[in-house]
């Protein structure tokens, strides 16, 4: 049941970035930085934390978990930390993921080089 | 006084030029489209046994140069005059290639419609007595240009059903003051024509007009009917980009439906998931001088209007959210003077 909660929500996520890829003029880049937004707006409000309650990794693992995870963790320094946590806590919580993507990003431009599309 | 010009933006040539051989070189994609048996060579792989696909593009450019000096048993000291252009930043691939041949050369940029700029600026050098050769070349590379103008394609990017696929290729003509055909006898130049057309990803519709100027035009200016011609050919225009450029046209009460194709559809087929069609400066002169040029001496068409049409914006434009400028050239090829 885990999974198949998971596959809805991750998927409506999707389906509704395809939409937008398909019947406006954003680009792909725009759409991203919108997941982004409105995750870390919907996390700020304790909204997202709802969908991740329900759909589990369908929710955290899309863009918009990003931007939760990075309005989560400057919550939680602010109230550590104080106002300053308002500007490292965001990247703190997230610094697994980020570090990884440049890790492995790199990695694979060592490995691999670009082809044409077929 | 201009004596060989016609109208507004027409000249005829008093000793029309004639294109004594052609040299194509297209990528793997476009060697399984349509035209397979047009082209001199295919390449099995769109890197060329280069590291990078600039240095691909360079390498075709200038094979298509040697292909066509060779079946004219010609040597590129013979040349009075190397007409290049390609899409890329500066165009690198033609000034690249150039430094290999040490002939007089003249770069150019009218994105697409290069060709067609080429071919117009080549015959006016032949026809106007400054040269008795002249080879003009275009080319472009799906991998080069979708990098420049859109997205690195490590991101994979999704693309519109509007967009077009950059051909990739070269093509050359080479112009002499004597031969036998076929010939080039009329020549319109186009204006920039914008209507404040904005998508990057569907140049054929910021094209129509410009197209459907210089078509218009040149029938004013030359009194030609449709009924001159056998065949109407436009560069790129691709689905999106053709049916909007006949009904522009209709709307002139000019009606070219049954004589009109387009490169940019000819060169791919619809299974190849291109979507609108194939596009790029490499696109109309691949199909020009591989599959065009045979026709017209095989006798299939004895007079075609060949109208390259090109999108006159840059990477630096688009981001700017400036509207995308066109133009269009055509120039009349006939089996006969």
């Amino acid at each position: 049941m885990d999974y198949i909660r998971a596959f809805v929500v991750g998927g409506l996520i999707c389906v509704i970035a395809q939409i937008l890829m398909d019947k406006t003029k954003l680009t792909p880049a725009r759409i991203l930085v919108l997941y982004v937004t409105i995750g870390a707006i919907l996390g700020g409000f304790g909204i997202y934390k709802k969908l991740i309650d329900f759909g589990g990794a369908g929710a955290t693992v899309p863009l918009l978990g990003f931007g939760n995870s990075l309005a989560q963790g400057a919550i939680k320094a602010v109230k550590k930390d104080g106002i300053i946590g308002a500007f490292t806590g965001g990247l703190t919580a997230t610094a697994g993921g980020i570090s990884a993507a440049v890790f492995f990003g790199y990695l694979f431009s060592i490995i691999f080089n670009p082809k044409t599309k077929k | 006084m201009a004596q060989k010009k016609m109208g507004l933006q027409t000249v005829k040539f008093v000793n029309p030029p004639s294109i004594i051989s052609s040299g194509t070189i297209v990528g793997p994609k476009e060697g399984q489209g349509p035209l397979k048996d047009y082209f001199d060579v295919i390449l099995t792989d769109d890197t060329y046994g280069e590291k990078s696909w600039e240095k691909a593009e360079c390498k075709m450019f200038q094979d298509s140069v040697n292909l066509a000096l060779k079946k004219a048993s010609l040597n590129i000291n013979d040349i009075d005059y190397l007409i290049g252009g390609d899409l890329l930043n500066q165009i690198i691939t033609s000034s690249f290639a150039a430094r290999q041949f040490n002939v007089p050369t003249f770069g150019l940029y009218g994105a697409c419609s290069t060709m067609a700029e080429g071919l117009s600026i080549g015959s006016m050098l032949i026809d106007g007595g400054f040269a008795d050769y002249v080879i003009v070349t275009t080319s472009s590379h799906f991998s080069t240009a979708e990098r420049q103008y859109r997205f690195p394609l490590e991101q994979g990017v999704q693309r519109p059903f509007t967009a077009q696929w950059t051909v990739t290729g070269s093509g050359s003509s080479l112009l002499s003051s004597t031969g036998s055909g076929p010939y080039i006898t009329h020549v319109t130049t186009g204006k920039v024509v914008d209507l404040g057309m904005k998508d990057a990803n569907n140049m054929g519709a910021a094209m129509a007009p410009a197209a459907a100027d210089t078509i218009i035009t040149h029938f004013n200016d030359t009194g030609f009917t449709i009924n001159d011609y056998d065949l109407i050919i436009t560069g790129d225009m691709a689905r999106v980009g053709k049916s909007i450029l006949m009904e522009l046209l209709n709307k002139d009460g000019l009606n070219i439906e049954d004589k009109y194709k387009d490169c940019g559809i000819e060169i791919y087929d619809e299974s190849q998931d291109v979507h609108s069609g194939g596009s790029g400066a490499g696109c109309s002169a691949v199909v020009l001088n591989g599959w065009l040029l045979s026709q017209i001496k095989n006798g299939t068409f004895n007079r075609v209007l060949f109208i390259a049409t090109g999108a006159l914006l840059s990477p630096t434009s688009t981001q700017q959210g400036e509207s995308i400028p066109g133009i269009a050239h055509a120039v009349t090829i006939s089996r006969y003077t």
